[in-house]
């Protein structure tokens, strides 16, 4: 057909296009939608997917592949996709696929922990794990550099990277009942916590560092004073018996306080400040103590009960503390005795230096010259009794009235200071002397004497039985008998007593006349010579009715 | 062994809706409609073979992410877990619960993989004009017929379960993007299932089958 239709010159027949192929290839858009779909998702996917990073841990407890979640700040950011042992099989390494958007979070110093239920002395946490399982969480780090593998954390941090606040350095001999988490305290609220130790390169001091939350971070200055507040602190003073702690947990499981003396303000702390850790409050807020001044007594006494750190004390005042207590021999005097080393601050008593009289030279000096001056005063050293139930004793450096003078060398160093026996054991010698007083005593013929004597009395006795009892016993029979006569005499119905009725019947009776009589006379005084008169009246009283006046009749 | 004869040999053609039997007639690219019923009257169904094809292509393409993307998120007490079919078939199993594993495994790998390698043979063999094992190849195609029906078990079992158990905070069960590919898996080889026309099963007996 073609052929021929080439040969005729006629309008050239147009290609016939079927539709059927374009059925076929219609319908091949549907696979094609499908295919596109997949794709897009595959996209979807490989775009929103972060950073796979590998983590390990100790222990793979509460983690399980494909449903154990990362979460930073409670939002979900990524997934545990494997778990599996590190070559050596040592620990437990899990694979987290981290979201697109949490990728920021993969830092080279970036933490991560297992948050599980915990109970600790500070509460509870972590409840909501205990449904829905353990979960991962994470604290971003502060390096730009992006991380891959990671070790976790065995507990919680205690403070988390972007807290606000500050951290400051403590240093301490021990680490006594603190340990990281335990609270920082200021005016008993906690503000802060501790958040690692380190033991010091030496071994002989622990460094602490505490994280102070904002805004109390600012009440940390230059003056500021950290002190363990763990435990009970027991006192028995003068005031009475005193239980001082901080919180309950504080007690359990220790705790650091800070705080100012009063009167000191001093500039904000630095960041990372250091600090030392005192032992505890009253420590903390006592006044520096400046530059020690070692010193030596010499006891020639037992000084059981005296350890090293006993206080000394001037009038009462805390001045410095016993540091040494080391046995002696006096070579001249051939007795053993006792040197105490004792260091005192002189900067406790820089208000006394200060009045005294100028003084120039150094501070050792003046010192000395000060010392050289008291001890011509009397000042002397005792060991005293501080705890008469435990017989603890502290050196008190007193002014004793009637010393024997001594010699004092203010050119020695160290410093002897003179000493005197304690209290306690002058009253020891002086009940020792009135015992040796006793004993002296004849009391052998004391004892005969009084034997004698007794004897003698014991004769007198059976004398004075014999004799002079049974007189006695008459001589109270009689009066006996006379009393009862006496009774029957004055007894009511007794005729005595009758007739001294009636005699004084009488006598009231004469009485009556003779009033009568004196009234009628100063009335009428003519009548003594012309008798009565007729118009007289008798105005005293008329004798009372006959029976009033009878004698009662038995 | 007489067979009996095409229609294509007696150039008459079958409704495909009513069975009225009309006299073929060639009319490239038009439809003629059945004179009873009004359908378009064809040989057999027209592109069947490679529409089919490509639906069974869509099909087997949405099969890898309904398998390959969890269909199914359970949270339960706040700890969540998503799983995918093989995952949850598998926990089943592990968890003794071997008839449950068995049904799902049966309804949601066993039968679309079956279905998908059964319309590939019927039609890779139609294709060919292959005249190998006819009836048992019909018997194939009713299988899958039949089978279509109950292909949507997964779907609906999500469907119900994501209805049904939402106890706010204790236990919530919500369906995820796989069940979506699985729906339209079972709806693709079901679409596939119908394009295909299955009298291409004896078209290699048209052309010299008698000879």
């Amino acid at each position: 057909m073609n052929d021929s239709s080439r040969a005729l010159p006629e309008p050239g027949a147009p290609t016939v296009i079927p539709r059927r192929k374009w059925r076929i290839s219609l319908v091949w858009l549907v696979p094609l939608i499908a295919v596109l779909v997949g794709l897009s998702m595959l996209v979807q996917t490989w775009m929103t997917e972060g950073p796979v990073i590998n983590i390990t841990f100790r222990t793979a407890a509460g983690l399980e592949e494909g449903k154990t979640l990362v979460k930073y700040k409670d939002v979900n950011v990524g997934t545990v996709t494997t778990i599996g042992l590190n070559e050596d099989g040592s620990r437990v390494v899990a694979t987290v696929a981290l979201d697109k958007d949490a990728a920021s979070l993969a830092r080279e110093d970036s933490r991560f922990w297992v948050v599980r239920p915990r109970i600790g002395i500070d509460g509870v946490s972590g409840v909501d794990t205990l449904l829905s399982g353990a979960y991962i969480g994470v604290d971003r780090g502060q390096s730009t550099e992006p991380g891959k593998e990671y070790t976790g954390l065995e507990s919680p941090p205690t403070v988390i990277g972007d807290t606000p606040g500050r951290s400051f350095v403590l240093h301490t001999e021990d680490l006594g009942s603190l340990d990281v988490g335990s609270p920082v305290y200021y005016r008993r609220i906690q503000v802060g916590r501790v958040a690692s130790y380190q033991l010091g390169e030496d071994g002989k001091a622990v460094a602490l560092r505490v994280f102070v939350n904002a805004p109390y971070d600012r009440f940390v200055t230059t003056e500021t004073r950290f002190w363990n507040a763990s435990g009970v602190d027991v006192s028995l003073g003068a005031d009475g018996f005193k239980l001082q702690t901080q919180s309950i947990a504080t007690i359990l499981a220790g705790g650091v306080s800070f705080g100012t003396s009063s009167g000191l303000s001093g500039e904000p702390a630095a960041a990372d400040a250091a600090y030392e850790l005192a032992k505890d409050q009253q420590a903390a807020l006592a006044p520096p103590d400046g530059p020690s001044q070692t010193a030596y007594l010499v006891f020639e006494q037992s000084l059981r009960g005296l350890t090293v750190g006993a206080p000394v004390q001037f009038d009462g005042m805390d001045l410095g503390k016993v540091v040494s207590i080391k046995p002696d021999y006096d070579p001249v005097k051939r007795r053993f005795q006792s040197r105490v080393g004792i260091v005192v601050f002189p900067q406790r008593l820089s208000d006394i230096m200060e009045k005294m009289p100028a003084l120039d030279g150094t501070d050792e000096d003046r010192l000395v010259r000060m010392l050289q001056e008291m001890v011509a005063h009397g000042l002397r050293a005792q060991a005293r009794t501080g705890n008469l139930l435990t017989g603890q004793l502290f050196i008190a450096l007193d002014f004793i009235p009637n010393t024997p003078k001594v010699a004092f060398d203010p050119q020695h160093r160290p410093i002897t200071l003179p000493t005197v026996s304690g209290s306690f054991d002058q009253l020891q010698e002086r009940v020792a002397s009135i015992v040796g007083k006793i004993d002296k005593m004849p009391l052998d013929n004391i004892a005969r004497n009084l034997d004698a004597s007794f004897a003698n009395l014991n004769k007198a006795l059976s004398q004075v039985n014999a004799l002079v009892l049974p007189q006695a016993t008459q001589t109270l029979r009689q009066a006996q008998q006379t009393i009862g006569a006496a009774h029957g005499m004055l007894a009511e119905d007794a005729t005595l007593r009758q007739s001294v009725g009636q005699t004084l019947q009488e006598i009231q009776r004469a009485a009556r006349s003779v009033r009568t009589l004196t009234d009628l006379l100063s009335r009428y005084p003519e009548a003594v010579v012309r008798g009565r008169p007729k118009h007289a009246t008798l105005e005293a009283p008329r004798e009372p009715p006959a029976s009033t006046i009878e004698t009662p009749q038995r | 062994m007489n067979k009996p004869p095409f229609a294509s040999d007696l150039s008459v053609v079958g409704c495909h809706t009513c069975g009225l039997v009309c006299e073929h007639q060639d009319t490239p690219g038009r439809a003629v409609p059945c004179p009873r019923c009004g359908s378009p009257l064809h040989h057999r169904r027209p592109n069947g073979i490679a529409r089919a094809w490509a639906l069974l292509l869509t099909a087997v393409i949405c099969y890898i992410p309904a398998n390959v993307l969890p269909v199914m998120h359970t949270s339960l007490l706040g700890r969540g877990s998503s799983s995918t079919i093989m995952e949850g078939a598998v926990e089943f199993w592990t968890s003794g619960s071997y008839g449950i594993a068995l049904v799902i495994f049966i309804a949601s790998v066993a039968v679309p993989c079956a279905k998908f390698l059964i319309l590939a043979l019927l039609l890779a063999t139609s294709q060919r004009r292959s005249r190998w094992a006819t009836r048992e190849r019909a018997k194939l195609y009713r299988m899958v017929e039949f089978v279509g029906y109950w292909s949507m078990l997964d779907v609906l079992v999500v469907a119900v379960v994501a209805a049904l158990v939402q106890f706010q905070g204790l236990t919530d069960i919500s369906p995820r993007i796989g069940i979506l590919f699985f729906g339209m898996v079972v709806i693709f080889t079901m679409l596939a299932a119908m394009s295909f026309d299955p009298r291409h099963i004896w078209d290699g007996e048209i052309n010299g089958g008698d000879a």
